[in-house]
């Protein structure tokens, strides 16, 4: 097993783990926001309450988000040791400013836009997970029993101007950690020619509009109409 | 031409450095970058200072050794050009130019704008060989190669092992470098005996040494006097993935 090891430890190898941990994670994404899309029905809330009532209990779920949980934790801790790693191998920084030439601000900025990512889903954590966990929310019943109104919740924090505002920069950190993150982590694998490599980055960019643009609806819905 | 120059001069490896300002006057358009940093220093020496040390052997982009840093960019302003080619007509009357070392912790600074670049010779004595036995020499083209390969190794060992990917780079990462020498034999025929032996022994020699790991932020590509691609980059993950999952080794 000393190969796994050492393969683990080498610089490529971290970020083959950062690849693959960022595209579970994109995935991730997509589940979740297609979830919230039920924020949207006109129904008080029922098919939200319904979806996150089987989320929190559904056996296979629980297991996914235990597995999720593990692969954001190894997201985020390879991502700073990397980051503090790529820092130290420039002690002395240039004086003059750097020209940036052939490289985006998103991917010069990766561990910036991380950090803005994981302030947000700390929050977010707190303020819907952990209320569900933990807290005490009023319960409503749609004939199958009492179950937690954790859209209430949700609607409550998006009449709010101030967090919705911190939501949509969030989400604007997250679509510029994707503009470069999806096309990277193909690169961080050995995945590139030019035959197929045009199409993977057209999907980094729809995929980085779309998946943000797709969580911001629901609280500038709920912030404007409700 | 009138030039304002911002130096960095450094005594040794072990004393701090600063930058320096110095005027030139007297700069032909056509003359090289390193001429204009040649009338510095004879400027220097007869005001009895001294002059700045900086590296420099073929005067004429093959050799790899005049690593500065000018204006935020290794090796100036031009695309694909190394400083001795970079010609004083790309700058213009007056013009502030900020002249720095490459930096990076395995580029130790030596004096001045010379920095220590012995790590790659000892990256590339860690793998980057293919083994021949001696003898007479054999017919040239005795191995038939695909074209399109033949070329993408050429293009891989045009690298001329300069740095400048390494000063470009962010994370002080030698990616590319590295993959151009790995891409260079693994294509070819001749490379592939100790083909998955090189490259777990290049990276692992590049981790060593210091270097940063690759963000794939690109701006090595757009530094590279030798237009390296990136597509190398794609290709040692390749190799160094498949040769650590497959490599037989009894001990690992
Ligand atoms: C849902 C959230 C996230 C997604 C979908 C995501 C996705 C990705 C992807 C696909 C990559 C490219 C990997 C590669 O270049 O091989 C990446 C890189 C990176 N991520 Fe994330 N990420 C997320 C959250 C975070 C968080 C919270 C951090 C915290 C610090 C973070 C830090 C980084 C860093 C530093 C890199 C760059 C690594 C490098 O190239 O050196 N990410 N991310
Ligand atoms: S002096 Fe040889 S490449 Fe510039």
């Amino acid at each position: 097993m000393r190969w796994l090891t050492s393969f683990l430890t080498s610089s490529a190898g971290r970020k083959v783990l950062m690849s693959l941990t960022g595209l579970f994670l994109c995935s991730f994404l997509i589940a979740h926001m297609s979830g919230n899309l039920s924020l949207l029905l006109s129904d008080g809330g029922q098919a939200f309450n319904e979806y996150a009532k089987f989320m929190t209990t559904f056996p296979l779920i629980k297991v996914l988000s235990i597995g999720t949980y593990v692969v954001i934790i190894l997201h985020i801790v390879q991502g700073i040791l990397l980051a503090l790693k790529n820092r130290n191998s420039r002690p002395d920084k240039y004086v003059s400013k750097a020209s940036g030439k052939g490289s985006t601000w998103a991917s010069r900025n990766m561990a910036l836009l991380g950090i803005i990512i994981l302030v947000f889903l700390i929050i977010h954590l707190k303020s819907f997970w952990y209320q569900v966990k933990f807290g005490h929310i009023p319960t409503v019943n749609y004939g199958g029993g009492e179950i937690k109104d954790l859209y209430t919740i949700v609607v409550t924090a998006f009449k709010n101007p101030l967090y919705v505002g911190f939501y949509l920069v969030s989400l604007a950190a997250l679509a510029f950690h994707l503009v470069h993150g999806f096309q990277s982590a193909f690169q961080s694998l050995g995945i590139r020619h030019t035959k197929y490599t045009p199409i993977i980055k057209f999907a980094g960019y729809a995929f980085a509009i779309l998946v943000p643009l797709g969580f911001a609806i629901q609280p500038l819905y709920i912030l404007m109409f409700k | 031409m009138k030039l304002n120059l911002k130096i960095w001069r450094q005594k040794n490896s072990s004393s701090p450095g600063k930058m320096v300002d110095y005027k030139v006057d007297g700069i032909d358009k056509d003359m090289s970058f390193l001429e204009m940093i040649d009338v510095l220093n004879q400027q220097l020496i007869d005001g009895g200072e001294e002059p700045v040390a900086f590296d420099h052997d073929c005067r004429e982009g093959i050799c790899g050794m005049c690593s500065m840093y000018i204006n935020g960019q290794p090796h100036g302003p031009w695309e694909k050009t190394t400083t001795c080619q970079l010609h004083m007509r790309a700058f213009n009357e007056g013009d502030t130019v900020y002249i720095e070392p490459w930096r990076a912790k395995s580029f130790p600074i030596i004096k001045d704008l010379v920095v220590d670049r012995t790590a790659f010779d000892r990256i590339q004595q860690a793998g980057g060989y293919i083994s021949v036995n001696t003898g007479n020499a054999v017919d040239a083209n005795s191995i038939p190669i695909e074209k399109e390969l033949a070329d993408q190794a050429m293009d891989a060992a045009t690298c001329i092992g300069c740095g400048a990917c390494v000063a470009a780079c962010k994370n002080s990462s030698a990616m590319l470098f590295v993959s151009a020498k790995v891409s260079h034999l693994a294509l070819l025929p001749q490379g592939q005996p100790e083909r998955k032996d090189r490259v777990l022994n290049m990276m692992n020699k590049m981790d060593e040494e210091g270097f940063g790991a690759c963000s794939n932020t690109e701006a090595c590509e757009a530094a590279c006097p030798k237009g390296i691609s990136v597509f190398n980059i794609a290709r040692v993950n390749r190799e160094f993935i498949s040769s650590s999952a497959f490599v037989k080794k009894k001990d690992s």
